[in-house]
């Protein structure tokens, strides 16, 4: 296969930027959501679980579509980051990371969520008999032995997102340069006719950047481990 | 007196009770397996908060229900050596020895490695360790956090009898110079006979 074509530079960097921008801005979300989940006792929990979950369940479509009823330009959220910070998500990138995101918070939390309820209390609580305050205990014991779970989630968030299609589609449509990633690229390049080729090289692309994404987060597991042989997946 | 206990405390349908007043040196606490043992050190740490009571140690309030005093574990200077060693398992030996941050330790670091014999252990992670190894190692934390008094809870029950036999000396040795109050809890009548200065039978 030849190098890649401007225009399929532009696809596959969009699509990085994309992803990566939205499992980010995900991460601290979905760290506290996982937190609440497993270590907070509160009323209405369910309805916190049933919501963190729920992109999880419904068509990506109404995903889309609830998004746009929120964060478009009208919408209630949309216009007010509009008028106070200048943030608009309608046809843009933006929209296309917040759509990711969203897609892959139910997969980051419970990822994340599953790690720190395995974290063993007993520890915790011989730190704290060794003098370590609320905030070291969480630094030194909670998050390191935490970490194999949140770099599964970030994986998962990430690989869910270069897949993302359904709920990004609706919110911010295919713009080339703005909101057309990889998938979008994919479909709208099999909407023509004799693009064969050109969805074969964007599919072979696709592949490779999700096995590379693999092989670098196996790769930066094992040395969070310090040798020690640790999974992500 | 080193320990002034008088806790009680309810979990689920049972009840822990103890009295006591103790003289300097090594205190048994001396029962069959769940009559809360290990809940009474629990207290004594901060762990767990009992229903009712006050703990004093060494002439240090640490707990009063009345006075609303619950000083948090942190801030207890409590030498804990657990029955299961709870060494941290993504810490070297070395991280985890100089983990506690109490204050000044009564032996220095390399006195500490000498007396248990485990300065040759340093580099090592916990999960390749032997039983005796992670034992001396979680001692060895327990001093190095500089604490005003130590808590043992069972700590050889988890050895075969030859370990037993190389930490035992080191727990007489640690009695007899570090001169601070110790609460060691255990179901073993002759070890109990051997190290106590004095019984609590629960």
């Amino acid at each position: 296969m030849p190098g890649l074509s401007p225009e399929e530079w532009t696809i596959l960097l969009l699509s990085l930027k994309v992803s990566l921008v939205a499992v980010a801005a995900m991460l601290p979300v979905a760290f506290a959501f996982a937190w609440l989940l497993a270590r907070v006792r509160f009323p209405g929990k369910l309805l916190i679980d049933a919501f963190v979950h729920l992109p999880l369940v419904v068509p990506p479509v109404v995903t889309g579509w609830l998004l746009l009823i929120l964060f478009g330009q009208n919408g209630p959220v949309g216009g007010w980051l509009e008028r106070t910070i200048g943030l608009s998500f309608m046809f843009r990138w933006t929209g296309a990371a917040l759509a990711s995101a969203i897609m892959a918070m139910p997969l980051m939390v419970r990822a994340m969520r599953l790690s720190i309820e395995g974290i063993d209390l007993r520890l915790e609580g011989a730190a704290r008999t060794l003098g370590a305050g609320r905030w070291r205990v969480f630094l030194t014991i909670s998050l390191p032995l935490c970490l194999p779970g949140v770099m599964a989630g970030l994986v998962l968030g990430f690989a869910r997102s270069i897949g993302e299609f359904g709920a990004t589609i609706t919110f911010v449509s295919d713009v080339p340069g703005e909101t057309r990633t990889l998938p979008i690229a994919i479909y709208s390049a099999l909407q023509l006719p004799g693009a064969e080729v050109a969805v074969t090289r964007l599919a072979i692309i696709s592949i490779l950047l999700s096995l590379a994404a693999l092989v670098a987060s196996e790769a930066l597991a094992r040395r969070a481990s310090g040798g020690r042989t640790n999974h992500v997946l | 007196m080193s320990f002034d206990i008088d806790i009680d405390h309810r979990v689920g349908d049972r009840r822990i009770i103890l009295q006591a007043r103790t003289g300097p040196g090594l205190v048994a606490l001396f029962g069959t397996s769940g009559v809360g043992k290990t809940s009474i050190l629990n207290m004594v740490a901060g762990l767990i908060a009992p229903g009712r009571g006050r703990i004093d140690v060494d002439g240090e309030l640490l707990f009063d229900s009345e006075a609303g005093i619950d000083l948090p574990p942190a801030r207890r200077r409590a030498g804990y050596i657990f029955q299961d060693g709870r060494l941290f398992p993504h810490m070297r030996v070395r991280a985890n020895l100089l983990y506690g941050r109490h204050g000044e330790p009564p032996l220095p670091f390399a006195a500490v490695l000498d007396f248990l014999g485990i300065g040759h252990l340093l580099d090592r992670w916990p999960s390749t360790l032997s039983g005796g190894e992670a034992q001396r190692v979680a001692i060895g934390r327990a001093l190095l956090s500089g604490p005003r008094f130590l808590l043992m809870d069972e700590p050889l029950s988890s050895l075969d009898p030859a370990r037993r036999e190389e930490i035992l000396p080191v727990i007489e040795r640690m009695k007899r110079d570090l001169a601070m109050p110790i609460l060691y809890v255990s179901h073993d009548r002759a070890e109990v006979e051997r190290l106590a200065d004095h019984i609590i039978s629960m």
